[in-house]
């Protein structure tokens, strides 16, 4: 049980910069989830706080300690690797109960910790073998054991579901945000899958070339993402963009196709004519039959639901998705509901608030140029 | 472990395969049949009658006591060598497995001197220790040590064996490194966040995982130094002074050649061949349940 | 893991052991280029007198005291042999292993093991009777009979074994589809796949060929016939006073010159081969 607070947090392996200024603080039993696509930094960032790199500036202080300069050893964090890096020439039983007895504790301790780890998790038939004897998905419980038995301040994850196929991926997931619950072990999880970070998360980092691009609640992520870059990257089917320009008064959108859009919640700051991209997911978009055109020239059913690929007038990409099956014909109609509508400054792609906005949705946004 | 795809036919492969069988039968079969013969037949002194005598050579052998303490000396020599060969080879590999500036550089320093005959290994050694002549020899002759490894058994003993280990640390450095290096670095991390530090992770991680290795080279340097040594030893003792560095090969060579007792190298070469095979079975056995 | 501060155990520990090998190396440089009356008393510097350095050349044309050979002829001898070694092994371990691997013909099962038996049986182990043998067929003496029983190797033709084993069998298919026969689909194909193996196979082959002691010293009698490595040994046992140590140190240098040439210039074959013919 700890809280950790990462403060300027920066990494730079020579002339390159791999990680810009982080700051973040986890409250205690939290599950902060790090996403972001790869080279973004997210790993350089939980190496930092495992202690397996030193920082170029900053400091982790975890627990109210400053841990910046210590070995992992002194940390008393506990982490769960990618491809679980489990000692390969100890047992199941001796993997998870190497840390416990570096740390000299008793050995009927040791044992009954082991076994309850190996219970929770069922690897109790298991404890006697070696990893090369077990499949995937059980060396990642073995991995994960090793982890819970060291009863650590905090826990880490290096996208430890990414080498498992696609079903054992589902049910891991939900036992790791068990575990994690039932411990209430506060924990920095690293993934560039976006569907892990939405369900595991109990905030986000959206991580972007070095940089923090959002620190949010998956809700407050996918509903108002600061930029494009989130934007795109949170939700499936990706968001569809399209080229705007602010009208007269501030008060509606004119996209370069179909009619003006009126804001649903309030003016937008800036000259007229002033650049924007709208965003609207796909399953927002709505099949009108007194819109706008629309060109479609891909149809993906996917049973319950069809993704529709196609053109605006202007020429602009636009994919829509919609319950059941689609109509026939290649000329459809749609049309863009001002609720659900996303806007965004076409320069700098940073979220566009209306001018009487308080800092709700924008707070822990990293302000950069 | 054989091949889907072949060719046909049968006149070119075997054709392919004769220059290795011939070179094989007449050089390795022939000989070692022929020393088996040897070994288990008597001349007499004149070379004109020989008779088969069944173990007697063997017998005769396993009862003089020279031969017995050559065995003893030779296991002794083979277990020093291999010994010191691979704990520096171990030392020095783990060293250069670190980050570090220069790696390569100290790399390529350390793995040339594999290139040096061990005749001449030994050649160079004179230079620094010969009791006149040598750069440290008489160093430590002027110390006061009485240094001389042509009159004193035990120094000689002692020189034979820091030559030929040095000969061979190359080798060892170089499999060391590969086998450190074929360790996942994410096992060596898991270990760090376990909270094992500097040598006990060494012990209780590292070492473990070298085993295979380790073991294979304990065979390797076990078989060259009970062989591949002979030109050091000949060059640095010639065997001496009287027996003190006489090793079972180097006995093979001064009876067979020098004193020309014919059966009793062929008895001997037999037990060299036994020990060999034996070992490397040993190898081939474990490199079988290894790749299971 | 990075560190910001220098590693200086392992600097300290790495430096000892390369000073431990270059040590006696340096020492022959000095003292080839010093005087060999003044080394017999005790003289031996470490450093060198540097208006002497021709004295390498003195020795590779004229030979040390004694010996009427001089050293690059002798050097030359163990380039030949080692070549000779390094090639001819090459080769035959080659055909053998693409004909036991690509081919099935009787008696090929029987043909492998009396290959594969040679592994337990190193030269010293059965020196006087192939001896015996080598005079047999007049071969003492004689350059053949320097390198000959010295070019069958199982460890080649294992490591050969292996490569040849794992080539994908698509390769072979289309290679035949484009009508390549046997001999073209080895010329064509195998050896330029092979190709990186070899270059490793040559320098353990070549150093294993010039290192040779014990065989060179039974076979060749004829002086002319001598390596350098023998040529080295034999100066080394004349032990008298009038032993020539500069000229001595010289030999050894120009000796190991060669050898140590080809393993630092082909060190990366050098070191996969290694490591992958003992797998």
């Amino acid at each position: 049980m700890a809280s950790l607070e990462l403060r300027g947090l920066a990494k730079s392996f020579g002339a390159q910069t791999v990680l810009e200024r982080i700051d973040l603080t986890l409250g205690d039993g939290e599950m902060v989830v790090i996403v972001g696509a790869s080279g973004c930094g997210k790993s350089t960032l939980l190496r930092l706080v495992a202690g397996l790199e030193h920082p170029s500036a900053g400091a982790v202080i975890l627990d109210g300690r400053d841990v910046t300069g210590r070995d992992p050893a002194e940390r008393d964090i506990a982490m769960v690797f990618q491809n679980y890096a489990l000692y390969p020439h100890m047992s199941v039983f001796e993997n998870m109960a190497y840390g416990l007895r570096i740390r000299r504790l008793p050995r009927a301790e040791i044992r009954k910790r082991v076994d309850e780890a190996a219970a929770m998790l069922g690897l109790e038939a298991l404890l006697s073998r070696k990893p090369r004897a077990l499949s995937g998905g059980q060396r990642q419980r073995v991995a994960m054991g090793r982890a819970i038995v060291r009863e650590p301040k905090l826990f880490l994850f290096d996208e430890p579901l990414s080498n498992l196929d696609a079903k054992l991926r589902v049910q891991m997931r939900a036992e790791i945000r068990r575990l994690q619950r039932r411990f209430g072990i506060t924990s920095l999880y690293v993934t560039h899958d976006q569907v892990e970070a939405m369900t595991l998360g109990d905030r986000l980092v959206v991580m972007r070339a070095g940089r923090a691009a959002q620190v949010a609640t998956p809700m407050e992520v996918f509903a108002h993402p600061a930029d494009t870059y989130v934007a795109g990257f949170i939700g499936a089917p990706a968001m569809n963009f399209l080229p705007a320009r602010l009208g007269a008064g501030g008060g509606a959108a004119l996209p370069a196709s179909g009619p003006a859009i009126p804001f649903a919640d309030g003016r937008r700051p800036g000259p007229e004519g002033r650049g924007l991209i709208l965003g609207i997911r796909p399953e927002h978009v709505l099949l009108d039959a007194g819109g706008m055109a629309f060109a479609v020239d891909l149809v993906e059913p996917l049973g319950s639901e069809t993704l529709l690929h196609g053109r605006l007038a202007d020429g602009t990409g636009l994919v829509v998705k919609m319950a059941g099956v689609a109509p026939s014909g290649e000329l459809l109609r749609v049309t863009l509901p001002s609720a659900e509508l996303h806007v965004f400054d076409a320069e700098s792609g940073r979220r566009l608030a209306p001018e009487n906005a308080g800092t709700g949705p924008l707070a822990g946004l990293v302000a950069t140029g | 472990m054989e091949r889907r795809t072949i060719f046909g036919g049968w006149f070119l492969p075997a054709a392919l395969v004769l220059p290795q069988l011939l070179v094989t039968i007449l050089f390795f079969l022939l000989p070692a049949g022929e020393a088996i013969y040897q070994s288990l037949t008597a001349t007499d002194a004149f070379g004109l009658h020989t008779r088969f005598v069944g173990w007697a050579n063997f017998a005769a052998l396993f009862a003089d006591p020279t031969y017995l303490a050559t065995l003893l000396r030779t296991a002794i020599f083979c277990a020093l060598v291999t010994l010191l060969a691979l704990a520096l080879a171990l030392v020095l590999a783990v060293f250069a497995d670190r980050e570090i500036r220069g790696r390569a550089i100290y790399r390529t320093l350390l793995i040339w001197p594999y290139a040096v005959a061990p005749a001449v290994s030994a050649v160079l050694w004179v230079f620094v220790m010969h009791p006149q002549v040598g750069i440290l020899g008489r160093l430590l002759n002027r110390a006061g040590l009485h240094w001389d490894y042509t009159l004193n058994p035990i120094q000689a003993m002692g020189l034979v064996i820091v030559a030929s280990a040095w000969t061979q640390v190359s080798y060892n450095f170089v499999f060391f490194l590969a086998g450190l290096q074929s360790i996942s670095p994410a096992v060596i991390e898991a270990a760090r966040m376990d909270g094992a530090r500097g040598f006990h992770r060494f012990r209780t991680i590292i070492f473990p995982l070298l085993m295979p290795t380790t073991f294979f080279l304990l065979i390797v340097n076990l078989v060259y130094a009970a062989f591949e040594t002979f030109g050091t030893i000949m060059a640095l003792t010639r065997g001496g002074p009287g027996q003190a560095t006489e090793t079972l090969v180097v006995k093979v060579y001064r009876d067979g050649v020098v004193n020309l007792d014919l059966s009793g190298s062929a008895a001997q070469s037999v037990v060299l061949m036994l020990l060999v095979i034996a070992l490397t079975a040993l190898q081939f056995r474990f490199l079988d349940r290894r790749t299971n | 893991m990075t560190r910001t501060r220098t590693d200086w155990l392992a600097h300290i520990v790495l430096g000892l052991g390369v000073i431990l090998f270059a040590f006696p190396v340096w020492l022959i440089f000095a003292g080839a280029t010093q005087d060999a009356g003044a080394i017999n008393r005790g003289d031996l510097s470490l450093l060198p007198r540097l208006s002497h350095l021709g004295i390498f050349l003195s020795v590779l044309r004229h030979g040390a005291a004694d010996s009427k050979i001089p050293v690059w002829h002798m050097l030359m001898i163990s380039a030949l042999m080692a070549l000779g070694i390094a090639i001819g092994k090459i080769v035959i371990s080659f055909i053998s292993a693409y004909a036991v691997v690509f081919f099935r013909f009787p008696f090929r099962r029987i043909a492998f093991w009396t290959i594969f038996i040679t592994l337990m049986l190193p030269v010293e182990v059965r020196i006087i009777p192939t001896y015996a043998v080598m005079a047999n067929f007049g071969m003492i003496n004689s350059f053949a009979g320097l390198t000959v029983p010295l070019i069958a190797s199982a460890t080649a033709t294992l490591l050969f074994r292996q490569v040849f084993i794992a080539i994908p069998d698509e390769l072979v298919e289309a290679a035949r589809m484009d009508g390549a026969g046997p001999i073209r689909f080895l010329r064509d194909i195998l050896v330029p796949v092979s190709a990186a193996n070899i270059a490793a196979l040559f320098v353990i082959l070549f150093v294993y060929g010039w290192n040779q002691y014990l065989w060179p010293l039974l076979v060749a009698t004829d002086p002319r016939l001598d390596t350098i490595v023998i040529g080295i040994v034999q100066l080394i046992d004349t032990g008298s006073i009038l032993t020539p140590w500069n000229t001595m140190m010289a030999m050894s240098l120009l000796a190991i010159i060669p050898p140590v040439v080809v393993v630092v210039a082909m060190q990366r074959w050098f070191v996969k081969g290694l490591t992958e013919v003992e797998k």
